[in-house]
Formats: structure tokens, sequence, C-alpha cells
């Protein structure tokens, strides 16, 4: 019990990381449609931002708590230019292209990405000493402790918050009002004199900042980083959306935290080894037989 | 241009390089090396306002010049043109390029370095056009072909080490058990819809390379499986001195032993290996079935329309690419003497994906020099090799943008009414 | 006459929307049946029942042969072509725009073609056996390709064909897996009058020479009332009305229908 107690907290606190990656995912799929392919490489660029942040303010001996607020936005703010970018250079010019293009272009920025990381920061792991330490510990009369640390109660607090701020901004602002509007309809939308164009950007930037939420948190939670977590992460976090329903925000979220406690079971009762299998295998089970998740629209194919 | 423009794309340019020293700022700037306990940060703004510079410079030519333009015409002209010519004279490009092929080990600066490159370019080429059955016929993005290539090196290694049969019969149990894999997997997975099947094969891939290196009992894990047997020329090994009752291939022909007689019978083989895959292609291709992976990348309710049972014409589309894949897994596999789970991992998809897609989905010639371009040429600068997958990752993102049809995307109806009008 | 198909108490529901409600109508073989109504009446969904492309909530579909009846809803998908020799055109056009004219029609003989090329082995082969069926394919698209004047550009790109010609296009390719029923959505749709009039003479044509009863859905009344044997009224998914092109034109209820009524 004890032990299935403390799989649940962990379980918790990893599915908060894959949702913030998630709703990625789900933004970008709602509105033009496209698996954004290299999202995941956008997590693993806000990694590595936050892990530089924390050195450079880590010299400067400011108090922990501005420390991680600045991280927070550095890493907001760089990893939205990445997702800007990308999606200006690799994804704006191919709308009304052939349905695979986008597809294969986000690979390829996927690829380049990964890559350029390596060549810039080196191949070796990046181990970073733990930041927020201790924690919480409960039924301490048992034979297993279970432990709460600080740690993962800042992650999911922080993931709270953020999905406060985003669902107010989907659900109350002229903002997410217009991403609806694309997301039914982009000619229409564009017609009634919304920039389309700008919305897709911000859509890219709002994703990617949550990314790079993500990113901070992994580092902290599992202190070493390469350029390679972008991959697995990005493929968990995408099964998450489908899991959801992908073009829904809450599923997205909810998609994340089945996703993180199915890795945490699998990995804490059945084979450490076969963890990775775990995630795929949902996302192969999902996608043929639950396509549209648990919150998702069906899809009517118009003929 | 008048005066306001050119101040209005300097402000633009100045925008960019804004960007880009946002880009390039963290990440390339400020280098995080480790050093004894912890890790310590090395600057390099050299780099970085090189690299901003030239992305304010470049952005500046591109408003001035509107160079885009005029760029992409050119270059959509050269291809044209370029494409125009392979076709004309597609036959005489064949065979040239065979004969080539057929007398370059014995061409007098071919040397062991050489032939290696050529063997591991016609091993892409061959999974080139094992894929582009899949990706450039039937229209199906698979990211997990690697899979195939693992599942025929692994069976092939198996059933070698375990039974020692003979390379010949080795390989089409290697291929017919990745055909096997393709069906199986392909059942389920072909109703989906093209980006839910790319992820989903790409699942596929990373799930058998989890096995691979999980699975001791059989697969020998992340060590893989050494001492491989290698290919004999119909029975005579490349041995310098042969077993007892034993004749090796430079006895029986009475030659001086060189380690080159196996490069060079390797060589042949996954020559002949690539041209069975490219002649059962091209063949296939003019046969209903080819028609329907067609009609089935162009549209599947039309088809669905008509009677074709998309399930199975996918199904077959994919057995094929992974039998192909197979036999090329099988070949290196032989090649190597030795497999394990590192060789197959998803960037070996994506190259040979990347291979199909550079080249012009459908186009067997655009493999071929998708291949030497990307294998060949890359090869040759090894000390750039980290810069050679942004390279890849780079073109893949531009043909998609400038010419989503790959360069060389002339595609010829595969029956005629009227005969060549030419 | 005899009937061909026969729909009993179709209704198709989604969601909460109905957009078949208890429909029934016959058509007869060697007739042009059409189905017409405002925009939303639910034509299009009709079709998209009798061809398998969705499962109704409700009813039966039923296609004569000589003795038997088979129900359409037994088969779903490409079975429908393949099994009950339905075949039907789109509205926006679905040729395979990057194959050649002369493709495009073989693609449609595809499962002869398939057993003739004993599943690719023989094909592979090359036999003799195969070559012949391969022509007789190529002859019965000549065939079709001489009728509506388009055997000149066989070898060109369907996707290159004026618009006119890939819906004459689209009709063959439809004939050419020799159906029981054809089901034509909309094919005047963006046609001018000399296209339309051909293809007056096009579909009838098949139903004369060819045998095969034609369902068709239009909204171009030149081309329904020109060629129709029998009309069926539909708004809002229920039939209002049924009957010959004259009843029909003056029938109450349909002019009630496109025009509204006065209050």
């Amino acid at each position: 019990m004890e032990y299935f107690i403390q799989q649940l907290v962990n379980g918790i606190t990893l599915g908060s990381i894959y949702g913030l990656i998630a709703i990625g995912y789900t933004m970008v799929y709602g509105i033009i449609g496209m698996i954004n392919f290299a999202h995941g490489d956008i997590f693993m660029i806000g990694a590595f931002v936050a892990l530089i942040s924390f050195i450079i303010f880590g010299l400067t001996g400011v108090a922990l708590p501005i420390i991680l607020l600045l991280v927070l936005l550095i890493a907001m703010l760089f990893t939205a230019c990445y997702g800007w970018t990308v999606e200006k250079l690799a994804y704006k010019p191919l709308r009304g292209s052939f349905r695979l293009a986008p597809l294969i272009s986000a690979l390829g920025m996927s690829i380049v990405l990964q890559n350029y990381v390596q060549v810039a920061q080196g191949a070796r792991v990046k181990p970073m000493q733990p930041l927020i330490s201790g924690g919480l510990e409960f039924f301490k009369n048992s034979e297993f402790i279970v432990t709460v640390s600080y740690l993962q109660i800042f992650i999911v607090i922080l993931t709270i918050i953020l999905m406060g701020i985003f669902t107010y901004l989907i659900t109350k602002t002229d903002l997410g009002r217009a991403q609806r509007a694309c997301e039914q309809d982009r000619t229409m939308t564009a017609l009634l004199g919304i920039n389309v164009d700008r919305t897709i950007s911000i859509t890219f930037i709002i994703g990617s900042s949550l990314a790079s939420v993500a990113g901070m948190m992994f580092v902290l939670y599992y202190g070493v980083i390469d350029f390679y977590i972008g991959f697995l992460a990005g493929i968990k976090a995408f099964t998450a959306a489908v899991l959801g329903g992908i073009g829904s925000l809450p599923g997205a979220m909810l998609g994340g935290l089945l996703i993180g406690l199915i890795e945490t079971f699998w990995a804490g009762y059945v084979s450490l080894e076969y963890k990775d299998v775990a995630a795929f295998s949902v996302l192969i089970v999902v996608l043929i037989f639950f396509p549209t998740g648990f919150l998702g629209k069906p899809d009517i194919e118009k003929v | 241009m008048e005066k306001k423009d050119i101040i209005q794309s300097f402000k633009d340019s100045l925008f960019t390089g804004l960007i880009a020293l946002a880009l390039f700022g963290p990440i390339v700037g400020l280098r995080t090396a480790s050093k004894g306990e912890g890790l310590f940060i090395t600057p390099q703004w050299g780099v970085v306002f090189l690299l901003v510079g030239l992305c304010i410079l470049g952005r500046f030519l591109i408003n001035l010049n509107s160079v885009r333009k005029t760029e992409i015409t050119s270059f959509s002209k050269f291809t044209s043109k370029f494409s125009a010519i392979t076709e004309d004279k597609a036959k005489h490009f064949a065979i040239t390029a065979i004969l080539f092929a057929v007398v370059f080990p014995f061409l007098p600066f071919t040397d062991r370095y050489f032939m290696d490159v050529a063997i591991m370019i016609l091993t892409y080429i061959m999974l080139g056009w094992g894929l582009n059955i899949v990706v450039g016929l039937a229209g199906l993005l698979d990211l997990g072909y690697v899979a195939f290539y693992a599942v025929g090196a692994y069976s092939y290694a198996l059933i070698a080490t375990t039974f020692g049969w003979s390379f010949w019969i080795c390989l089409p149990l290697a291929g017919l058990f990745a055909a096997f894999f393709g069906i199986l997997l392909g059942f389920p997975v072909l109703r989906l819809r093209g980006d839910y099947l790319a992820i989903v094969t790409l699942g596929f891939g990373e799930i058998i390379r989890i096995i691979l290196i999980n699975w001791y009992e059989v697969t020998n894990g992340p060590d893989g499986i050494t001492g491989i047997p290698r290919p004999s020329f119909f029975g005579l090994p490349f041995k310098r001195s042969p077993d007892e009752g034993e004749t090796s291939f430079h006895l029986f022909f009475n030659l001086e032993y060189s380690t080159m007689h196996r490069i060079i019978f390797l060589y042949y083989l996954i020559l002949v290996l690539a041209l069975i895959t490219n002649y059962f292609t091209l063949k296939i291709r003019k046969l209903p079935v080819g028609r329907a992976w067609e009609a089935l990348r162009e549209d599947e309710i039309a088809c669905k329309s008509l009677g074709v049972n998309p399930t199975n014409t996918k199904l077959t589309a994919f057995a094929i690419g992974a039998m192909f894949g197979g036999f090329a897994g099988s070949f290196f596999a032989t090649r190597q003497a030795f497999i394990s789970p590192e060789s197959f991992t998803f960037i070996e998809s994506a190259i040979i994906v990347a291979i199909v897609v550079l080249g012009g989905m459908g186009s067997q010639t655009g493999v071929v020099l998708a291949s030497i371009f990307l294998i060949g040429i890359t090869e040759m600068f090894r000390d750039l090799e980290q810069y050679r997958m942004i390279a890849f990752g780079g073109a893949m993102v531009l043909i998609m943008v400038f010419k989503p049809k790959g360069i060389l995307a002339n595609r010829k109806p595969t029956i005629l009414m009227h005969g060549d009008k030419k | 006459m005899s009937n061909l198909l026969s729909v009993e108490n179709l209704t198709m529901k989604f969601g909460g929307l109905t957009a078949i409600d208890d429909l029934s109508f016959d058509a007869k073989n060697n007739q042009i049946t059409s189905i017409i109504g405002p925009n939303g009446a639910g034509k299009t969904t009709v079709f998209n029942c009798l061809t398998g492309f969705y499962k109704p909530t409700n009813g039966q579909m039923f296609l004569h042969k000589e003795n038997s009846k088979i129900s359409l809803r037994k088969y779903t998908d490409f079975k429908i072509a393949y099994v009950a020799k339905v075949a039907r055109t789109f509205q926006n056009i679905r040729l395979f725009p990057a194959m050649s004219v002369l493709e495009n029609l073989l693609v449609a003989q595809h499962n002869e073609l398939m057993v003739a090329s004993g599943y690719s082995l023989f094909g592979l082969l090359n036999l003799k056996s195969y070559r012949d069926k391969e022509q007789l394919a190529v002859d019965k698209a000549k065939y079709w390709l001489d009728i509506i004047g388009l055997t000149h550009r066989a070898d060109d790109n369907a996707g290159d064909l004026p618009y006119g010609d890939q819906r004459k296009l689209e009709i063959v390719r439809a004939m050419c897996i020799e159906p029981r029923l054809l089901c034509l959505d909309e094919p005047a749709a963006g046609l001018n009058p000399k296209e339309s009039a051909e293809l007056n003479k096009l579909l009838k044509f098949i139903k004369t020479e060819k045998q095969t009863g034609i369902l068709l859905i239009e909204h171009d009344m030149s081309v329904v009332m020109g060629i129709s044997d029998h009309v069926v009224v539909l708004n809002y998914g229920k039939k209002i009305f049924e009957g010959t092109a004259d009843q029909t034109k003056n029938s109450k209820e349909v002019i009630e229908a496109y025009l509204g009524v006065d209050e």
C-alpha cells in the first residue's frame, strides 16, 4: 500500500511534466492539424536553457525562490523564440502542401535541433546538483516510508498554476477566441479580420513556453539531461495528447497524468527495462482502438 | 527600390538579428562543460556574433533583391531540367551507372576505403528502394523501417549462428521473417490516417529496439551477436588457410590471398541484391497491385468506391518493403559479422526516409542520387560528422518548403495507350 | 420494369441530428432515378449510406438480382463496389490526379486484373495469359474513352484535364467496374450548358446501352428534368414527393420546399 502511494506520487509528478508538453502537441494539432514532431526537441531546448540559467544564477548566490522565478521566465522567453522560429521556417511555408509534407518537415526540424544542440553543447550528459532537497515523509512506522519531496510539490503546484492561467487565456480572452475560431475554420476566421498567421504563431509560442517549463522541471527532477531527452519525452507526451483526445486541452493534461502513472506503475510493478515499451504500447493501442481519446471529438470522414 | 523600403528591410534584418541572438545566445554562446564536480560555462561569443551577423546579412540580402524568389525559380528550373534530362536519358543513365558500378572495384583509384563506402552507399540504396515501395508508391510514411532491417539482421544472425546454414538459405528466410513482421505490424495499423501511421511505426521501431536490448536469452542484449558466419563464394570461403578438406576462394582460382577478395565479393553481392530490388519495384509498379498502391496514395476514398481493398493493398506494400529491408539486414549482418541494437536506432529510419524524400518520392534514380549525396559526400567529410545530421534535417525541411515532390519527381505512366510519342 | 434498388425506412442520425428520417423509395432497372432537394436535405448522406461510407442508424437497402436480393447493409467500404457492384462518383471530383487517364480506368478494373495477374505472380513472370487480360482491360478503357472523346488524352495525367472532362472521366471510371447501380453525386455541377448536354447524352447512353440503373443527385434542373424517369424529392431528410419529372415540376409540396410558402 505504501509502495503504491509512493508510485502514485511519482506518477503524478511525472504526469505533470508530460501534460505540459502534451498541451503543445494538442494545441498545434488543433489549430493546424499537424503533429509537431519537433516539439519534444523544443522541450529539450527548454531544459538546456534552464540548466544554463541555473548555473549562471547559481554563481550569483541569489535566494532560491528568485532564482526559480528568473529561470522560469528566461526559459520560457528563449524557448518561445525557438518555437516561433521553427514555425516560421519549417511549417508556415507548407500550408496547403500535400498531406505528409509538414510531418516530414517537422521530422527534419527535429533532427536539426537535436544535432544542433549536440554540436553546441556537446554530446555528454549534463548533470546538475539538486537545488531543492528534502521533503515530507509519511507512514514513518511502516516498512516503506513514503516520501513526497518539496520538489514534487513544487512541480505539481507550478503545473496547477500554469494550467489555471492557460485555461483563462484560452476560454476568456480574445486570443483564445481567435484560436478556437482558427481551429474551426481558418479561412472564415481570416475573412473576419483575424490575423490567422499571428494566432498560429502565438499558439506555437504558448506551446513552447509550457514545454520549456516542463524542461525546467525535468532538469530539477532528474538532475541530468542530454540532447536526446526530447525524443522519448516527446513521444510520451504525444501519446498523452492522443490518449486525452488530441485537440482537447484538458484532455492533454489528463492524458499526461495517465501516461505518467502508467509509466511509473509499470516500472514499479512490472519491469523497469520495458518501461518505455509500456508508453509505446499504449500509444499503439490507443491509436488503433481509441483514436479519439477520452475527451476528443469524433472524426467523421467527409466524403 | 525606394529609400523607405530599404529602411524597412534594414529594420526587418535587425529584428531577425535580435531573434537570432535569442536563439544562439544561450545555446551556442554559453557552452556547458563538466570539470570535476559540476558544470561550468565556457562563453563562445565569437561564434554567436558570427551566426547573428550571417542571419542579419542573409535576411537583408533576401529583402534587398528578393533573392529568395530568383533563387527558387532558378533552383526549380535547374531541377526540372535535371529531371527532364534524367528522364530522357533514363535508359542510358541507368546502363552507364550499372556499368560503372560493375567495373568500379577494378578501377585504379579504388582502394579498400572506397570499397567500404561504396558498399555502404549500396546498402542505403537498397534500403531506400525498399522503403520507396512503402513511402513513394503507397504513400505510407513509415518511420520505423529500421525495425525490419533489424529483424532481418537478427534473424539472419540467429539462424546462421544456431543452425550454421549457408548465406543463401538464411537470406530468404530472414527476408520472409521480416515480411511476416511487416504483416503482423501492418494488419492492425494500416487503417490509421497518414500521420498517425507514421507515429505508430516509429513506436514499433523503438519497441523492437528495446526488446533487442533487453531480451538477453535470445539477442544477447546490448552486447549483440558476434561470430556471424561470413558469406562464402558458392561454398568457397574467403580464408587464408581453409580447414581440412575445404578449398578456399583464392586456392580454387589460384590467386594470391587478399582480404580484398571478400570485400569485392560483398560489393557484388549487395549490388546484385539492390538491382534485384530495383528490378522488382519497376516490374511490380506496372502490375495492378502497383497501380493500386499509387491510387491509394492519391485518393483512398476513390479507391474504396472502385472496390479496391485498401487494407490488403497497403499490407502487400508494407510486407514487400519489409522483406527488402530484411534482405538488406541480412547483408548487413553477414558483412559486419557482428550486430547490436546500436545499429538500429530511430536515426537510421530517419536517414532512410530522408533518402527517399529528397530523391523524390517514387523515383528510383532519385534514391540513388540521394544516397550518393547523403551517405557518400558526408562520408568523405567524416570529421564534420556532427554537422552532417544537421545538414540532413535541414535538407529535409528545405526540400519540403521548396520542392515538396523531391528533386526528381517526374512520374511516368505505368502503361501507355499511344506508345512513346517522341 | 423490375425493381433494382429498394430503400426501406432508412434513417441516419449524427449525434442529435437526423440527416435522413425514415426514407423509403425504389429505383428501377434501366431507369434514371433522381434525388433532388434543397441544400442540406440529406441527399449525399443517402449516397454515403448506399455506398457503404456510413452505416445507417436504421432501415434496410436491398439490391435486387434476377431472383434474389442482397442487403447492402452487410457490405461496407470497398465491398459495396467489389461484391454488390454499386459504383459512385463524388461531389468534388475524386480522380487520381497524378496518374494518367488510362491508369485511372485500369485501377477501376483492379479486382479482375489482380486475379488475372495471379495476385502479381503471373504478372512478375510476365505470362501471356496476364498480358492478354491486361490488353482486354486497356481495350475496355479505350471503349469508354472513345465514347467521351478523350482517347487522345489517355496518356496525360487526369489532373491536367479540364474540369468538364474530369467529370466525364470519373463517370466512365465508375462504369469500368461494370456496376449494376451507378450513383452520381451532382455530376453537372460546374459544367457549362454544352457540357451539361453532353452529360445528358452520356447518361442516356449508359441507361439504354449498358442496362445500368442510375441514381442521380443533381441541382441542375435542366439535367434532372431532361433525363429522369423518376424523381424523389427530399427535404430535411424526409421524402416529400415522388413521381415523374412532370409531376414533380407541378407539385405544390416541391415548389414550397424550394421557394417557401406564403404565410
